[in-house]
């Protein structure tokens, strides 16, 4: 069994060294900010490439998140004998407090978290990263606060798009699928609606986009080892970004719903 | 005698479990042309990368134009770079940028200058190279030959004081790389640069070397002109320059 023990105490050691090695990057994100001027340039064409970009996408997600959400309540109401003029309610408070919040950064950890990992991680074997600093321009005002800070500002915007769309796809599903009328199905769904959770769905959104633009940078910064080294930091980059994503929305949700 | 440029002292580096440098001191005058050779591996990018502080060491110190640069803030290290000239190994050109974009990013972003002033620097670093008519193409478009020369069109930028080369001619074919071997010396002369090589390619040591100093097992093995490396007696440098599988050196 000392094997097995040696394993779990590397595996401390790397857990520890890579927290650390986050909050490191988080002081110098910190520092960097002085700069902030100097990176706007940057900044718009991060906005763009990361956020605007995976608009598509959140769009066709969003779709299908309502749908399916108004689907599968319609059938649950069904089961259980609710009536079906709650459906707008319910369907609308999932999708704004959880659904769109949760599943966008998820997406985007996916498209832009592995993006982001993979090409900071391809500069950093290429020794990219050690030319820029070579410069003496620093990679994290460089490469670093652009990514975050895009990341923090485009979230929350898709997440407002993804709020939008879902609720359209699970309006559609409930008027053919359903058989509701659009009337019944938005009375529910404004009666429901509360701007405080639009809000903290944002909040979160925000949160979400800042924890994927460090994680991912974090992991293209300590990527080694070539091609293979990058493949495993992406990988690195989306699983950390995805479990640290669910485990703050657990924490939102116990803080902001006491039941 | 003044002091010289950059003083090496005593320095230890280890990854982990793998110690790469243990106790390498070197002292670097000003104006001369160095070159470390050594094997693949036995920590020459990692030396060269102390110099500049993209390592540090876990013991010893870099001390250049008598400054300990282990002290320097980060603003101050900034400042140290730009006295700086580097060319890397994979000459690290910006995949997302054109030529004149790498040439010229550390005009835009550490100098002030007009747009105008730094198109007129750019062209006049790649002429400098021997490179025309390439401003607007991407480094995938561009041999290793060229790629290096961009990479070396770029490091000097910003009119060093020290240029420093990771295996400037590793990867080329011969003629690329002697013609590389020449546009170092060449811009040397031009320049009135410090220049701090590394390398394994013996041919290109002995055409850019004022002196040799050999890396082995993390300390210098031997420290002499070129003509010292051709006469020694020392085992080592002896299989070394021969490239000989027999010897003291195990791969
Ligand atoms: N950042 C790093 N992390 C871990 N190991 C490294 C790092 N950089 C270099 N090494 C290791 O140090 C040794 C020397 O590397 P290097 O200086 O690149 O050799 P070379 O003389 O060929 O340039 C190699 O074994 C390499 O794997
Ligand atoms: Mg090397």
């Amino acid at each position: 069994m000392p094997g097995g023990f040696q394993e779990i105490g590397r595996h401390g050691v790397n857990f520890v060294r890579t927290v650390g090695g986050m909050f490191m990057l988080l002081g110098k994100l910190i520092i960097s900010f002085r700069e902030v001027h100097r990176s706007l340039g940057l900044l718009m064409e991060q906005l763009y490439l990361l956020g605007v970009k995976s608009l598509p996408l959140i769009v066709i997600i969003s779709i299908f998140v309502g749908a399916v959400s108004a689907w599968q309540a319609a059938y649950q109401f069904k089961f259980i004998g609710a009536p079906l003029r709650l459906l707008g309610h319910a369907v609308g408070k999932a999708v704004v407090i959880e659904l769109a919040p949760v599943l966008s950064a998820i997406v985007y950890a996916g498209r832009v978290g592995a993006g982001v990992t993979a090409e900071l991680g391809t500069m950093k074997v290429t020794e990219q990263i050690d030319a820029l600093e070579s410069m003496g321009i620093s990679p994290v005002r460089y490469l670093v606060l652009p990514r975050v800070l895009a990341s923090v500002f485009m979230v929350p915007f898709l997440v407002i798009f993804a709020n939008f769309v879902a609720i359209v796809g699970a309006l559609v599903v409930s008027i053919i699928g359903v058989a509701i009328s659009s009337e019944t199905f938005l009375t529910g769904f404004k009666y429901s609606f509360e701007l405080s959770d639009f809000i903290n769905g944002l909040i979160k959104a925000a949160v979400f986009g800042f924890i994927i633009g460090i994680v991912g940078c974090y992991y293209g910064f300590t990527t080694r080892g070539g091609a293979q080294g990058v493949g495993r930091a992406t990988t690195s980059s989306v699983v950390v970004s995805m479990v640290l994503i669910l485990i703050f929305n657990f924490v939102f949700a116990v803080i902001l719903f006491r039941i | 005698m003044a002091a010289p440029l950059i003083q090496i002292e005593d320095i230890h580096k280890s990854f982990d479990s793998l110690r790469v440098l243990e106790g390498v001191s070197l002292n670097i005058e000003r104006g001369e042309s160095i070159v470390v050779i050594g094997q693949s591996g036995c920590g020459k990018s990692v030396l060269i990368k102390h110099l500049i502080r993209l390592l540090e060491p876990d013991s010893g110190r870099v001390i250049f134009d008598g400054e300990d640069i282990g002290e320097y803030d980060f603003m101050t290290l900034s400042k140290l770079r730009l006295r700086f000239g580097m060319l890397f190994q994979s000459a690290a050109l910006f995949d997302s940028m054109t030529v004149e974009e790498n040439v010229g990013l550390g005009l835009t972003e550490t100098k002030r200058y007009k747009p105008g002033k730094i198109r007129e620097i750019v062209n006049e670093k790649l002429e400098l190279v021997g490179l025309t008519g390439v401003n607007h193409k991407r480094p995938a478009e561009l041999s290793g030959g060229m790629r290096k020369r961009v990479g070396l069109a770029r490091a000097i930028a910003n009119s060093p004081e020290v240029l420093l080369y990771d295996e400037p001619t590793t990867g080329l074919d011969p003629i690329t790389a002697d013609m590389i071997n020449k546009l170092i010396v060449d811009l040397r002369e031009k320049l009135e640069v410090t220049s701090v090589a590394v390398t394994h390619d013996m041919k290109s040591a002995f055409e850019i070397a004022d002196r040799i100093v050999m890396l082995y097992g993390g300390k210098i093995e031997f420290d002499g002109t070129p003509d010292e490396v051709r006469g020694t007696t020392n085992p080592v440098v002896r299989q070394f320059i021969s490239g000989s599988a027999s010897g003291p050196i195990q791969a």
